[in-house]
C-alpha cells in the first residue's frame, strides 16, 4: 500500500473534482430517502388501522368480569337454581416463557396433567394470544395459594372470580332445570351463539339451554393496560357486567316434590301441568343425573357412569320417551269414536277378547256387554278393537293429531321428541308398504305402531278434558320473557302450539265421567288409587313393551309400562298429571303415584283457599271451597289459578 | 495554519439542522426511557453531545491534510486497537467490543476505525487519481477495508464492521471503478453470498434467524421476529399525526426493543406520525445534500473523498437503520445517525462533521 505523506504535493496541484459523480451521489441519496418515504408510508398511511389495532391488542387486556347467571325460582319465587362465587384459573400465554419448564410446575400445582393442559393449550390456539384461556375451573384454595406463591415465576397464571351454578341436590328436577357447561366448539359455529367467544359457559339442556340468552346476561371487562411483560402498568376503565335476568318458572315447588318423591328409585316420568294455560307444575324424569356436576369440570367417571346407565339418566322421559300409550289412548280413541257418532251406539260383547282378520285378539277379562260408559273404567280391549276397526287408522290418526299425538308439543325444551301416530300415509311413508286392516286393532288399544311421550298424553288429555282448548306447555312464564325472546323460542320449538278443537259438550262430559269412574267405580282399573273427596279422574295404561309370547320370561326389561293419565276436577281440570312408570306392571301402579301428586296440589288448593277466606273474611261473595263435582266452565276454575300466580 | 476567523466558513446552517435533530433525539430518548430504568438516559446524551462538540470544533481546527499525513499511523494503531479488544475487551452479552478505560469509561474502537478508514481510504484513492483503476488497486482498496472490518466482525459486531463497507464504496466508486470491474465484483459476491447462504456456517445461528425474521417476520412473532414485528406494529400504529409525545403504547408499553437506540426511529414515528417521520427524513436529506456540497466545494480531492466517506457512512446507517424499522432491512445492530442514544455514536458522527468542517473551512486553497 503506498502510504506516503504527500501533503506537500497538493500545493497548487490543480485536481478536477468528480462534480458528476457528486451528483450521481446526489441522486443515489436522495433515492435512499424516498425508498424509506414509501416505507414509511406504508406502514403509517396505508396500514395504520391495521397496526393500531395491533398495538390495541399488544398493550390492552380485557380481564373478564363475569355476569352472574340469572338465577331461577319456582311459581310461588321459592329458590331452586343460584350462584355461588368461585375461582378459576386463567393462562395468559403471552407470558409463557418456557412451555418445557413451566408445564410440569403448573400441573402439578394446579393438580392436572401436562396432557390436559397441552389439550386446553391446543383447544385455544386459534384464539388471539392475548385472551386468557380458562385453565382450571372452580380451583381449591391450596391451588389458589400456589398461583399466589409463584406469581414471579409463573406469571402466565391469572385467577378470577367467577360465579357458579349450583343446583338442588340429588338430581332434583334436573331435566327441567337442565345444566350449564363450557360451549362446544360446534355451538361455536351455530348462529344462535354467533356472539359467544370459547370459554363460555352456556346453558346446555333444559330451561338452562332455552333460556340461555336472558339468563347468561353480558359479561363485562376490565380493560388493563400492560407492558410487554404483562404487568399491569394502567387501566382504561371497566365495562360492567350485566347479570343475567331472574326467571320464575312455573313449576310448584310442593308439586314437584311429591312429584319428585312418586318416582323415587323407578324408571319414568311425570309430569304436572295445568291445562287451562299449558303451566307444567312439575316434571320429573328418572334415573336423574347431578347436573352439578357438568356446572364444574366434568369428570370422566361420572361422565362414563351416566353414558353406560342402560335406562339414560340424560334423556328427559317426559318429553323424550316415545313409548305405547297402552289403555291411556282409549281416551283418544273414545273421543273420536264419540265424534263419528259411532262409540255411543256400540253395544260390544266381551268374551276375552274377539276375533278380527283371522287373528284372536285377547281382553284380560270377560267383561260381558260393554258400552262407552263401562268401556273406559273397566279398560276393555274387546270394546276398543271393535271402535277401532270400525273407525279404521286414518279416522284415529286424525282424531288422534287433533289433539297433538305424533307432534311436539312445542313446549319449551330442547330436543321434544314427536312420536308417531300411524296412518295408511304414514305407513306408506315410512315403510313404503299399505296398511293392514289388522294393524288397526292393536293400535285401538294403543299399542302397535303409535308412541306419545308423557306430555303429549298430558296435554291430549288436558285438552279433551277442557272441551278442546290445548295450550304450548311451558316451563316458563310468557311475561317473564321479552316478546321478541319468546317468538323466537317458539320459531325454534315448533309444536302444535295453542290450538281448539270442537268437541260437543255431551261427549267431553261422557268421557270425563267415565275417566272419573276409572278412580272412583269399584270397577275402575284405578279403583285402589281413588282420593276420598276428590274430584280425580283418569286413565290407567298397561303398555307390553315385548310381544305377547315373551311375557313369560322373567327379566325386568319385559315388564310392561304402567301408564296413568289423571285430573282434578274431572271437567276443565285444574291439573292434569301424566305418569309414565316403565317396567312398572299395572297402570293401577301409577295411578297410585298420580294420586298423591293429586293430592298435594288439592290439599294445597284447599290451603291456599281457605287462608283467603280468613283473610278476605268480611266478603261473603267468595266461590264455595272444596271444589265441587260439578264445575264447569273456565269461570270458577279461574280463581285457584290466579292465586297461584301471585 | 489554523485562524480563528476561518469560523466564518464554517458550516453553521449544517451545524444548525445537526443541533435541530440533536435536539429531537434528546427529547425522543427522553420519551422513550421516562418509565424504565434508562431514565435519565437523556441527560447522559446532552453530555455526549457536548463532548461531541468540543471534539468537533478541535478537530476542525486540525488541518485535514495533517490527518492525511499521520493517517498511515492511526490506521496501524486502529490494527493494534482493535487486536487489543480480542484480547483484553470487556465482554458484554457475548461480544467484546469495549475496552475499559477505566472511571466508567468504555471506549469502543470499532467507531474509531470508521474515522480512520475515511481518511485512510481517501488518502488512498488520492494517490491514485486520475487513472483508471487496476484489479491491484482494487484488491488493496478492500484489503485496506477489510482487514479492520474482519476483525469487527470477529467480536462480533456484524453492524459496525458494515458500516465500513460505504466507505469502501464510496472510494472505488469516487476513486474511478469501471462498470465491468462492478459487475465482475457483483457476480462474485452473489457467488460467495450463494455459497455461505448453502452452506450456512458462515452465519451464526442468531444471525440467519435475523435474515430469516425479515423474510417473514409473523413465522416466530415471540423469538426473532418479535423486535421487527414490534417495530413494525409502533411505526404502523402512529398514522399520520402519530400519538403524541411519551403516549406511543409501544413505547411506552416496554413492547419496542431498545427504543432508544437501535428502534429510536420507531418510537419516534409512534408518537410523531408520518408527518414528524417526514420531517426527520427531510433533515437527514438537508444534512446530507449540505455534506455534498461542501465536498463539490472542497480545495482538492482528498477533502472531497472525506466528506463523500461520511456522506456513505451516515447515507448508508439512515438506510439500513430506517429501512429496518420499517421491515425493508433485516434487524442489524446499526445505530440511527444523531438520533440513537450513545456515546461512540455520537462521537463518530461529531468527528466526521468536524473533518467535513474541517475540508470547508479549507476550501479556499491560499
Amino acid at each position: 500500500m503506498e502510504l506516503t505523506p504527500q501533503t506537500e504535493l497538493t500545493v497548487g496541484k490543480v485536481e478536477k473534482l468528480p462534480v458528476g459523480k457528486l451528483h450521481i451521489a446526489q441522486y443515489v441519496v436522495a433515492l435512499v430517502l424516498v425508498i424509506l418515504s414509501i416505507g414509511l408510508w406504508r406502514l403509517e398511511v396505508v396500514g395504520a388501522d391495521n397496526f393500531r389495532a395491533l398495538a390495541e391488542a399488544n398493550r390492552i387486556r380485557k380481564v373478564p368480569i363475569m355476569a352472574p347467571r340469572g338465577r331461577l325460582f319456582d311459581r310461588e319465587g321459592r329458590l331452586l337454581v343460584d350462584n355461588y362465587p368461585s375461582v378459576s384459573c386463567y393462562l395468559l400465554r403471552e407470558q409463557i416463557k418456557d412451555l418445557n419448564t413451566d408445564l410440569p410446575m403448573i400441573a402439578s400445582g394446579l393438580h392436572l396433567t401436562v396432557d390436559q393442559i397441552e389439550a386446553t393449550l391446543k383447544k385455544y390456539q386459534t384464539a388471539p394470544k392475548y385472551q386468557p384461556i380458562p385453565l382450571k375451573q372452580d380451583i381449591t384454595p391450596d391451588e389458589q395459594a400456589f398461583i399466589e406463591a409463584h406469581r414471579n415465576e409463573l406469571p402466565e397464571l391469572e385467577t378470577l372470580e367467577e360465579q357458579r351454578r349450583v343446583y338442588p341436590r340429588d338430581g332434583f328436577a334436573a331435566h327441567l332445570i337442565g345444566y350449564v357447561g363450557e360451549i362446544s366448539e360446534e355451538d361455536l359455529n351455530k348462529e344462535k351463539y354467533a356472539f359467544y367467544q370459547p370459554g363460555d359457559v352456556v346453558g346446555k339442556s333444559g330451561v338452562e339451554a332455552t333460556y340461555d340468552a336472558l339468563l347468561r346476561g353480558v359479561d363485562g371487562s376490565r380493560d388493563v393496560i400492560v407492558n410487554s411483560h404483562g404487568k399491569e402498568i394502567g387501566h382504561l376503565g371497566e365495562t360492567m357486567a350485566k347479570p343475567g335476568k331472574d326467571l320464575r318458572l312455573t313449576i310448584d315447588l310442593d308439586i314437584q316434590k311429591a312429584a319428585e318423591k312418586a318416582m323415587e328409585g323407578k324408571n319414568g316420568a311425570v309430569i304436572a301441568m295445568d291445562p287451562h294455560t299449558g303451566e307444567i307444575l312439575a316434571l320429573v324424569s328418572r334415573p336423574t343425573f347431578d347436573p352439578n356436576q357438568f356446572s364444574v369440570r366434568l369428570t370422566k367417571s361420572y361422565w362414563n357412569e351416566i353414558l353406560n346407565n342402560p335406562d339414560h339418566p340424560l334423556l328427559n322421559k317426559a318429553i323424550q320417551a316415545q313409548l305405547a300409550p297402552g289403555s291411556t289412548f282409549k281416551i283418544i280413541m273414545s273421543y273420536a269414536g264419540l265424534e263419528e257418532g259411532i262409540a255411543q251406539l256400540m253395544h260390544v260383547p266381551c268374551n276375552h277378547g274377539a276375533t278380527f282378520y283371522g287373528h284372536y285378539f285377547s281382553c284380560d277379562r270377560n267383561h260381558g256387554m260393554v258400552t262407552i260408559d263401562n268401556a273406559i273404567p273397566y279398560s276393555c280391549d274387546t270394546f276398543y278393537y271393535t271402535l277401532a276397526d270400525r273407525l279404521g287408522i286414518d279416522t284415529i290418526a286424525r282424531y288422534a293429531s287433533s289433539v297433538g299425538i305424533g307432534q311436539k308439543t312445542g313446549v319449551d325444551l330442547p330436543d321434544e321428541a314427536a312420536g308417531i301416530m300411524p296412518s295408511t300415509q304414514w305407513k306408506m311413508k315410512t315403510f313404503h308398504e299399505k296398511w293392514y286392516a289388522g294393524e288397526t286393532i292393536s293400535v285401538g288399544i294403543g299399542q302397535g305402531a303409535v308412541t306419545v311421550t308423557p306430555l303429549q298424553m298430558a296435554r291430549a288429555l288436558g285438552g279433551i278434558a277442557s272441551g278442546g282448548v290445548m295450550h304450548r306447555p311451558h316451563l316458563v312464564f310468557p311475561n317473564e320473557v321479552p316478546p321478541d325472546e319468546l317468538e323466537a323460542i317458539h320459531e325454534t320449538f315448533p309444536g302444535s302450539g295453542e290450538k281448539t278443537i270442537p268437541i260437543s259438550p255431551q261427549i267431553w262430559e261422557i268421557i270425563t265421567d267415565a275417566m272419573y269412574s276409572v278412580t272412583s267405580a269399584p270397577i275402575g282399573t284405578a279403583y285402589a288409587a281413588r282420593l276420598e273427596g276428590i274430584d280425580f279422574a283418569g286413565k290407567t295404561g298397561t303398555a307390553d313393551v315385548v310381544s305377547g309370547r315373551d311375557k313369560s320370561s322373567k327379566n325386568k326389561d319385559t315388564i310392561p309400562n304402567a301408564w296413568f293419565v289423571g285430573m282434578t276436577p274431572r271437567r276443565n281440570p285444574d291439573i292434569v298429571v301424566a305418569v309414565l312408570w316403565q317396567h312398572g306392571y299395572w297402570g293401577n301402579n301409577s295411578a297410585r303415584l298420580a294420586a298423591g301428586i293429586i293430592n298435594t296440589f288439592v290439599e294445597k288448593q284447599r290451603r291456599r283457599e281457605n287462608n283467603l277466606r280468613i283473610a278476605e273474611a268480611p266478603k261473603p261473595s267468595l266461590p264455595a271451597s272444596p271444589p265441587s263435582n260439578n264445575r264447569e266452565g273456565a269461570t270458577s276454575a279461574t280463581v285457584p289459578s290466579t292465586a297461584t300466580n301471585n | 495554519m489554523f485562524r480563528l476567523s476561518s469560523y466564518r466558513d464554517f458550516d453553521w446552517v449544517l451545524l444548525g439542522f445537526v443541533m435541530l435533530l440533536s435536539v429531537i433525539s434528546v427529547l425522543e430518548i427522553k420519551s422513550a426511557t421516562v418509565h424504565t430504568k434508562f431514565h435519565g438516559f437523556d441527560h447522559k446524551q446532552i453530555g455526549f453531545l457536548v463532548v461531541g462538540l468540543l471534539l468537533m470544533f478541535l478537530i476542525s481546527m486540525i488541518d485535514y491534510h495533517r490527518l492525511l499525513d499521520i493517517v498511515p499511523w492511526a490506521y496501524g494503531i486502529s490494527i493494534l486497537s482493535l487486536l487489543a479488544v480480542k484480547l483484553v475487551g470487556q465482554k458484554v452479552l457475548g461480544a467484546r467490543r469495549w475496552i475499559n478505560l477505566g472511571g466508567g469509561v468504555h471506549f469502543q474502537p470499532s467507531e474509531w476505525v470508521k474515522l480512520v478508514l475515511i481518511v485512510a481510504v481517501a488518502r488512498y484513492f488520492w494517490n491514485l487519481a486520475g487513472k483508471d483503476l487496476t484489479w491491484p488497486d482494487i484488491w488493496k482498496a478492500v484489503a485496506l477495508v477489510c482487514v479492520p472490518m474482519g476483525l469487527v466482525l470477529t467480536q462480533p459486531d456484524l453492524g459496525t464492521s458494515l458500516t465500513y463497507s460505504p466507505v469502501l464504496i464510496a472510494g472505488l466508486f469516487l476513486g474511478g471503478i469501471r462498470p465491468k470491474q462492478v459487475g465482475i465484483i457483483l457476480l462474485v459476491l452473489v457467488m460467495i453470498g450463494g455459497i455461505a447462504w448453502k452452506s450456512g456456517k458462515r452465519l451464526k445461528p442468531y444471525q440467519q434467524a435475523r435474515i430469516n425474521a425479515f423474510l417473514d417476520p409473523d413465522s416466530d412473532p415471540r423469538g426473532s421476529g418479535y423486535q421487527i414485528r414490534q417495530s413494525l406494529i409502533a411505526v404502523g400504529s402512529g398514522g399520520i399525526w402519530g400519538k403524541g409525545a411519551n403516549k406511543g403504547t409501544q413505547t411506552q408499553g416496554d413492547f419496542l426493543p431498545i427504543p432508544y437506540t437501535d428502534f429510536i426511529f420507531a418510537a419516534f414515528c409512534e408518537e410523531h406520525g408520518f408527518v414528524g417521520a417526514m420531517g426527520v427524513l427531510l433533515l437527514y436529506f438537508l444534512i446530507l445534500m449540505r455534506l455534498i456540497q461542501n465536498a463539490q466545494t472542497a480545495a482538492d480531492l482528498p477533502g472531497t473523498f472525506i466528506i463523500m466517506g461520511v456522506v456513505a457512512v451516515i447515507t448508508f446507517q439512515i438506510a439500513v437503520n430506517i429501512g429496518m424499522v420499517v421491515g425493508m432491512m433485516p434487524v442489524t445492530g446499526i445505530p440511527l445517525p444523531l438520533m440513537s442514544y450513545g456515546g461512540s455514536s455520537v462521537l463518530f458522527t461529531f468527528l466526521a462533521l468536524g473533518i467535513v468542517m474541517n475540508v470547508r473551512m479549507r476550501r479556499f486553497v491560499n
